[in-house]
């Protein structure tokens, strides 16, 4: 029985070490999708504006890679990464968007104000888009290639240096 | 001068400390016996300081001295006197304050009343007691001084924060505490033990009430906090595995254990070593618990005082404590002579087949809350919830509760089966009618459908002992076991039928539609604005009829807090003896509805009040160890008197 005894110390030192590994390193908060790699699930969103079309998976697999935002009205980072959004559509990047959990009137207001960089709005009103593509919060940014695969996720609002890696990320996937 | 005053008396307690566990360990050495006899002064010396210091601060509190860095961050003075006075716990620094004072206090006690142990023991035990103590002087000296100055005294405090002025909030520290310092008592009475190798039934004895206080705690503050996650947090649900909630059930797993394991040493000096064992993971459990909730290296839904550097602090006293003990109980426990011997058929048995049961529950609850740890290191995330514990859980938990309606039946030492055939016969009808009747009327889930069967069986088997006995003159330790294990079978029951029978609407409601939910009828009256003192909601006017009975109104509201912004949702509740309506206001729907969250939870209340009959089972198993401890005591006093005077 005295090997149990030993086994159990080693237990126990082993389990300090980890706490004391998982105390001494930076903590990531962050939720990463377990999608990138893969193609997007399929979907089909109405639009969530009056002036711009729906977003479905097809849009997203039509040979051109593409920017895809998730984002909210009700979401201060959202309006705070606006300007980095619009220096990505002036540099030629191509922008879709789905607005979560929203309504019409509060999004079209939204983009009145803060300007809009998208060329298609899906409306999703239960998350089931953004779950289905690994996205925890809002704003999120995935680059998509041209056949519809996710190749990169962006989490939280676009800081001017994120703006370079987006492009660079776009390149890569194609554009 | 208070803040000095406390500061210098919290020194001096922390010197005290120091030469009480100089003197302990001198004790067990020959020669030591002049040190030694200063452990007892030192101790009770060291109780009415660190009782000093607390006082101090809890008068600092009182005046609001805002020259006190503490009361400037966590008081104000406009706040009632009792939210002033709980403020001096309700921050780390008081709190840890307030776990040294009630640990030497414990320590004090003991030193001055008990005698039953031989003299060496008392002083490993209370040296051990002072080594544990001087840890947490050196965290609050170091680095959590609690009378820290100012140099600019504030004109105001910052602590006005009415969301925090709640008397459950104020009682919750003190609570978990009182249950932690009580196992520090038990673990140091086990180092004690280990250190002279004298583990005897009198040893488990004195370390019993000690054990059962904590575990009375324990019981009470999970029971209060599964109620509060049901009622604050709107989601219906009364547990759900959280690292934090897992980090209370650890420790009381583990004192649920010692508690019968002394009880069999106390009884029958058996199992010796494993008590010892059990005392120091007992600790043990309550310092992991407390570094997984400080140090927030889990991610958990109430991730709140957290600070990593602190967390690097009881990580080392942690690996102190608990690793010394285990070095010392590795290296010891071989030495330790065996315990008396029982046949597996008998009330050790039983007790036998609990403790494994409870320690395999433990270390599937550790294995669980610590798997996302383990697999971060290599880089997978991962999120451990019901699918694992439920029915992991389940399989030492089904068969512990077979076990626990028939355990207290059997005699001490051996028993046979020809002697408990009736009684277990009687309790298996009752379990399987049970079974039959729920599942071809209801048709439920498996495991709920075991959790009502068992219920039922514990429920018999409980009240068991007491047939054929004098209600009267049976001892309230009797009564306690009784009444806590009836309370478990309760608990279970309520447990069960709400998962089993519970019925949920989520609908989006226009002002005037009415609603069934199981046998409610409600209606949605009206939503109307209200405003508190630092809030405003949307309240909804339901009107609830059961079965078509009397309208009762409920009242669940969305809430905004302004400062800090903050949504919550405040449910309502109707509460019948058979279960409450659980009714949530969600947010506004399109077309003007409302959406709205009704519950119907049949027995669902059981669970708490199954909670508090286990709480009360304990405290009089207490009440009836002291008193006959008491009584003992003075029979013996009473008989050195008549022997003296014979001698004379």
């Amino acid at each position: 029985m005295s090997w149990l005894r030993w086994a159990l110390l080693a237990a126990v030192f082993a389990g300090l070490g980890l706490f004391a590994w998982q105390l001494s390193r930076e903590k990531d908060e962050f939720v990463h999708s377990t999608m990138i790699g893969k193609p997007i699930p399929p979907f089909d969103l109405p639009a969530a504006v009056a002036d711009r079309p729906g977003l479905s998976s097809r849009d997203l697999a039509d040979g051109r890679p593409k920017l895809l935002n998730v984002f909210a009205s009700w979401c201060v980072p959202c309006a705070a990464e606006a300007p980095n959004l619009a220096r990505l559509e002036a540099s030629g990047a191509e922008i879709v968007a789905v607005a979560i959990r929203d309504r019409p009137e509060d999004v079209a207001a939204f983009l009145e104000r803060y300007g809009n960089p998208f060329t298609r709005i899906g409306k999703d009103d239960i998350s089931a888009v953004q779950l289905s593509i690994g996205s925890s919060g809002v704003p999120e940014t995935f680059v998509i290639d041209g056949k519809g695969v996710i190749r990169h996720q962006h989490i939280g609002d676009i800081r001017d240096g994120d703006v370079p890696v987006l492009l660079e990320k776009l390149r890569e996937a194609g554009a | 001068m208070i803040a000095e005053f406390g500061l210098a008396a919290l020194w001096l307690a922390a010197a005290l400390a120091g030469l009480q566990l100089l003197g302990g360990f001198a004790g067990l050495r020959p020669g030591g016996e002049r040190l030694a006899a200063l452990v007892r002064p030192a101790a009770v010396l060291q109780a009415l300081l660190c009782a000093l210091a607390f006082v101090a601060l809890l008068w600092l509190f009182a005046r609001t001295d805002l020259s006190v860095a503490l009361v400037a961050k966590n008081s104000h003075s406009m706040k009632p006197l009792i939210f002033k006075l709980s403020g001096a716990w309700g921050n780390h620094e008081g709190s840890m304050l307030l776990w040294v004072s009630v640990m030497a206090l414990a320590g004090g006690l003991i030193a001055l009343i008990e005698r039953r142990l031989p003299e060496r023991t008392m002083l490993a035990t209370l040296g051990a007691q002072a080594f544990v103590g001087l840890g947490f002087y050196a965290f609050l000296l170091v680095s959590s001084n609690p009378f820290e100055r100012l140099p600019q005294p504030p004109a105001e405090g910052l602590g006005l924060n009415p969301l925090l002025q709640d008397i459950g909030l104020a009682m919750h520290p003190p609570t978990l505490y009182f249950g932690y310092v009580g196992l520090s008592v038990a673990f140091s009475f086990a180092v004690g033990a280990l250190l002279t190798r004298q583990v005897t039934p009198e040893f488990a004895k004195v370390m019993r009430p000690w054990i059962l206080g904590a575990w009375i705690f324990l019981t009470l503050g999970i029971t209060a906090g599964s109620y509060w996650a049901y009622y604050e947090l709107g989601w219906g649900g009364w547990w759900f595995w959280d690292p934090v909630e897992n980090a209370s059930l650890m420790p009381w797993l583990a004192a649920t254990a010692l508690l019968h394991s002394a009880s069999v040493l106390a009884a029958r000096d058996a199992l010796r070593t494993w008590t010892i064992l059990l005392g120091v993971v007992a600790f043990s459990m309550s310092m992991v618990g407390t570094f997984l909730v400080r140090s927030g290296i889990l991610t958990s839904v109430h991730a709140f005082a957290v600070d990593p550097e602190r967390g690097a602090f009881i990580l080392a006293l942690l690996a102190i404590y608990i690793g010394g003990a285990l070095v010392l109980f590795t290296l010891r426990a071989g030495t330790i002579a065996e315990g008396e011997r029982f046949a597996m058929l008998s009330r050790e048995g039983a007790l036998v087949v609990n403790n494994v049961a409870l320690s395999a529950i433990l270390g599937i609850v550790l294995l669980g809350t610590l798997y996302p740890l383990l697999t971060e290191a290599f880089d997978v995330r991962v999120s451990v919830g019901p699918p694992y514990f439920n029915p992991v859980g389940a399989i030492f938990f089904l068969p512990m509760l077979v076990v626990l309606a028939i355990g207290p039946l059997l005699r001490w030492r051996r028993d046979s089966f020809e002697r408990v055939q009736k009684p277990v016969v009687a309790i298996a009808v009752v379990a399987l009618a049970v079974l039959a009747g729920v599942h071809f009327i209801a048709g439920v889930a498996l495991l709920p459908l075991l959790g009502m069967a068992l219920a039922a069986a514990v429920a018999v088997g409980s009240v068991m002992p007491l047939a054929g006995r004098s209600l009267r003159r049976l001892p309230l330790a009797v009564w306690g076991m009784v009444i806590a294990h009836f309370g478990v079978a309760v608990a279970l029951f309520g447990m069960a039928a709400d998962t089993a029978f519970q019925q949920e609407r989520l609908v989006a409601a226009r002002v005037g539609e009415t609603i069934t939910d199981g046998p409610w009828t409600i209606t949605l009256a009206a939503v109307e604005p209200v405003a508190g003192p630092n809030w405003t909601a949307l309240e909804a006017r339901l009107e609830a009829s059961y079965k078509g009975g009397e309208v009762q109104l409920a009242r669940p509201q969305a809430r905004s807090f302004w400062t800090p912004p903050q949504e919550t949702s405040e449910v309502a509740l109707l509460t019948r003896w058979n279960g409450q309506l659980y009714a949530a206001l969600g947010g506004e729907a399109e077309g003007e509805r409302w959406q709205l969250r009704l519950w119907w939870k049949p027995f669902v209340t059981w669970i708490w009040y199954g909670g508090i009959l286990i709480g009360l089972g304990g405290l009089l198993a207490l009440i009836g160890r002291v008193a006959s401890d008491l009584r003992r005591r003075s029979a013996r006093a009473q008989i050195a008197v008549r022997r003296g005077e014979v001698a004379a």
